[in-house]
């Protein structure tokens, strides 16, 4: 299989080689189940996870006992929201999220909502960016969670996370962040920023699939959260069921990595994306999406009028991988929910293109993307299509 | 030596699971949802694991849902079978796993159903009587009945307690976690609603599972956001996880019959060398006996003794013997297991639970009787 030149690091990373190295011993010779006390088949897989809880703690600046793995970032959410207003006063039912959210988010904020917890959408501006005065005004004493995201997976925009955080904490309300796109791209710390519940996912930092993380505050949450998962009490009772304790040493390994390389990675992926971005912009009729002053280091989202959305991304995917939203609704083929919101009209929604770059892009591949967005934009446009 | 005899608790991958898993993990790294080439090259490969697994356990690959696990597989099917059915009333029994048990309680706790659990007797035998007056009583109940027990081995017979339920009109699901991969299953045949597996309980990888339910029988979903496993199961699907459990179950069924004659004699071996030299030996519920327990599993229950009173598993692990107490879960804690305080067994007794795979030899076995020899000398 020759697969296209690969710019959709947003939707999932490859495995990093040396994630997938440490990971391997933990698929062959080390097999044990982690909650096997009797045993050292047991206690060495007991380490291999401890040790990967400290590696991911230590990327969010958080506490080893305040990680909690997940099967991914999705589940992470669910555990979090419903185990929150599961354990809650009852008169305090509402959810205050962003229109801009991922689908994880938003999906579980409906189908709470079919249960009768109140969901209050906000809206962004145009840059992406949301209005603070906005949401401190739809703070109210119904509402228990604001559930804001980091970064967005589209665009990259990074929301004004400590503010967030100050106004959450003055008005007596949990502050759930994902950090999904954000956690290994670019520096994150959860206490520092004053953040009471973030889930992350390894696959989005180059570790495997099928993991992520809960971080859980452990002074403001502490035990106010609810199980969603029960069964054999592993991972201090909040998620139950054997530990996937390969896919965890991966996570820990890709957070070891993440912690290792960002400062410089961040800095050599920013400079690519810039070439990549400057050169598009200069075309007319092509602008960007989302503010460019708050956003990730190695994600560009572009509006290209004058062409067909759907036709363009088949041509640009013959060559590149990339994607017009979210990889989880880019089935639909409907314009992003997210640049909707920005303003975007339905047809140069359409024709968005998320780019993101990532650890094994090189010089050389921006140069070949660039060159074969610039062709099929020409083709297309002057088709006329 | 080192003897490995926990396989109850999990097993060591097969080399081919983990050979098919990698290139997932190298090249084939897209994100299933993807639309471009990297997506569907996995998204293809999802669905052929799909379609395998369906293949073997005669279903549809429309009943298979992809999870990270037998736990997260057990708790959607109850939670949201309630959910979705308008369940008033669970019946299921005190022997169930944690799983299954805790996540019944759960729901009996914040009142969406009343639970009753059947009587189980000193062998750990489920009383099937009870059980259809319980359904008579409460109909359009939800009965959560194992296929085999993960501690003692006792095995439940799915076509006589399913057709019961089919006659009252209840739901059944089974957590077929120590059978699936072990044993067939036909589930056009069998009259169950959802079932459960585990990759990592047949030689796949762990962080894997399926749920499979009846198309007839659809419930809700229990993890949103996107809309992943048919909108069933939100999240960035596992994916070499998904190749793994579905190589695993193809492994498992290629040689089934050998796998298993392989065991049980492992198992019989076992069996009457502890009955020959130890006195007093004794098998916990059906475990010593093959017609009527999984073949992987002998829970062993040995005369009182002094040096091995609340040691034994530390002293077989001094002689590189791992086995285990009763269900990896719950081995942590402190409180023993709950299969054998249900089966009212006698505390001074020390129980032991060897679990065997077909990875396991009859050195392996003999060396473990030598060791019980050497911990249990013979009075003279």
């Amino acid at each position: 299989m020759n697969y296209p030149l690969y710019f959709d690091h947003n939707a999932t990373t490859p495995c990093d080689p040396k994630v997938l190295e440490a990971m391997v011993p933990w698929f062959t010779t080390h097999f044990g189940n982690a909650s096997s006390s009797s045993h050292p088949y047991g206690w060495m897989a007991e380490e291999a996870v401890e040790s990967a809880r400290e590696s991911v703690a230590h990327l969010i600046g958080a506490k080893a006992k305040e990680v909690i793995f997940t099967s991914g970032a999705t589940e992470a959410i669910n555990l979090a929201l419903k185990g929150l207003l599961s354990q809650a006063d009852p008169i305090k039912n509402e959810i205050i999220t962003l229109q801009t959210e991922h689908r994880a988010v938003l999906d579980t904020c409906k189908a709470l909502d079919q249960t009768g917890v109140k969901v209050t959408y906000l809206p962004v501006e145009k840059n992406g960016l949301l209005k603070l005065d906005q949401l401190e005004a739809a703070i109210g004493p119904q509402t228990l969670i604001v559930a804001i995201m980091y970064a967005n997976n589209e665009t990259g925009v990074i929301q004004p996370i400590s503010s967030i955080a100050r106004l959450a904490k003055e008005k007596g309300v949990f502050f759930l962040s994902d950090g999904v796109q954000a956690a290994g791209k670019i520096p994150v710390s959860v206490h520092d920023s004053g953040i009471d519940l973030m889930p992350l996912s390894a696959h989005k930092m180059y570790g495997p699939k099928g993991v992520g993380v809960l971080f859980v505050n452990q002074k403001t949450i502490g035990s106010k959260l609810h199980p969603q998962i029960v069964g054999g009490g592993q991972e201090r009772g909040l998620r139950s069921g054997t530990l996937n304790v390969p896919g965890i040493v991966g996570f820990g390994q890709a957070a070891v990595l993440a912690a290792q390389s960002m400062s410089e990675e961040s800095k050599r992926l920013k400079s690519l994306r810039d070439k990549f971005e400057i050169a598009l912009l200069e075309l007319p009729g092509v602008s960007r999406n989302g503010t460019d002053a708050h956003r990730l280091p190695h994600v560009t989202n572009l509006a290209f009028e004058g062409v067909q959305g759907t036709d363009f991304l088949k041509h640009l995917n013959a060559k590149i991988a990339v994607s017009s939203g979210s990889a989880c609704s880019s089935i639909s083929e409907k314009p992003s929910h997210v640049l909707k919101v920005m303003g975007l009209h339905d047809a140069l929604a359409l024709a968005s293109v998320r780019f993101a770059m990532g650890r094994f892009t090189e010089d050389d591949h921006v140069d070949q993307a660039l060159a074969h967005v610039k062709a099929v934009l020409k083709k297309l446009r002057d088709s006329g299509n | 030596m080192r003897v490995y005899l926990d396989n109850a608790a999990t097993t060591a991958m097969d080399e081919r699971v983990i050979e098919a898993m990698l290139p997932y993990m190298k090249d084939h790294y897209g994100n299933p949802s993807s639309v471009h080439s990297h997506g569907r090259e996995v998204r293809t490969a999802i669905e052929r694991s799909r379609k395998k697994v369906a293949e073997l356990l005669n279903a549809a690959p429309s009943e298979i849902f992809f999870t990270s696990g037998g736990t997260e597989a057990d708790n959607t099917a109850l939670v949201c079978g309630i959910a979705t059915h308008g369940i008033q009333h669970a019946i299921s029994s005190p022997i169930e796993h944690h799983a299954v048990l805790h996540t019944l309680e759960s729901c009996a706790k914040k009142g969406q159903v009343k639970l009753s659990l059947l009587d189980v007797n000193q062998k750990g035998d489920l009383d099937l009587d009870q059980l259809e007056t319980l359904l008579k009583t409460h109909p359009n109940s939800l009965v959560s009945l194992m296929h085999a027990n993960n501690e003692i081995g006792n095995i439940n017979d799915l076509d006589q307690i399913g057709q019961l339920c089919r006659e009252y009109g209840a739901f059944f699901h089974s957590d077929t976690v120590q059978t699936i991969g072990h044993y067939r299953h036909d589930l056009k045949s069998l009259p169950v609603d959802s079932i459960v597996a585990g990759g990592h309980k047949f030689h796949g990888p762990k962080g894997s599972g399926f749920l499979y339910v009846d198309k007839a029988k659809k419930i809700h979903p229990f993890i949103y956001g996107g809309a992943q496993e048919r909108n069933m199961r939100g999240g960035t699907e596992n994916v070499i996880g998904i190749i793994g459990i579905a190589k695993a179950l193809e492994l498992a069924y290629e040689d089934m019959d050998g796998h298993r004659k392989h065991i049980e004699q492992l198992k019989l071996h076992f069996i009457h060398a502890l009955q020959n030299h130890i006195p007093g030996i004794a098998f916990n519920g059906q475990s010593g006996d093959l017609e009527k327990s999984l073949y992987t599993v002998l829970n062993v229950s040995l005369p009182p003794s002094e040096e091995n009173s609340g040691m034994l598993l530390f002293n077989l692990d001094l002689n590189g013997i791992s086995a285990s107490g009763g269900s990896a879960c719950s081995s942590g804690a402190s409180v023993g297991s709950h299969v054998l305080r249900a089966l009212k067994s006698d505390p001074h007794r020390d129980s032991v639970r060897f679990s065997f795979s077909r990875f396991n030899t009859l050195e392996e076995v003999n060396y473990t009787v030598e060791k019980l020899k050497e911990l249990y000398p013979v009075q003279v």
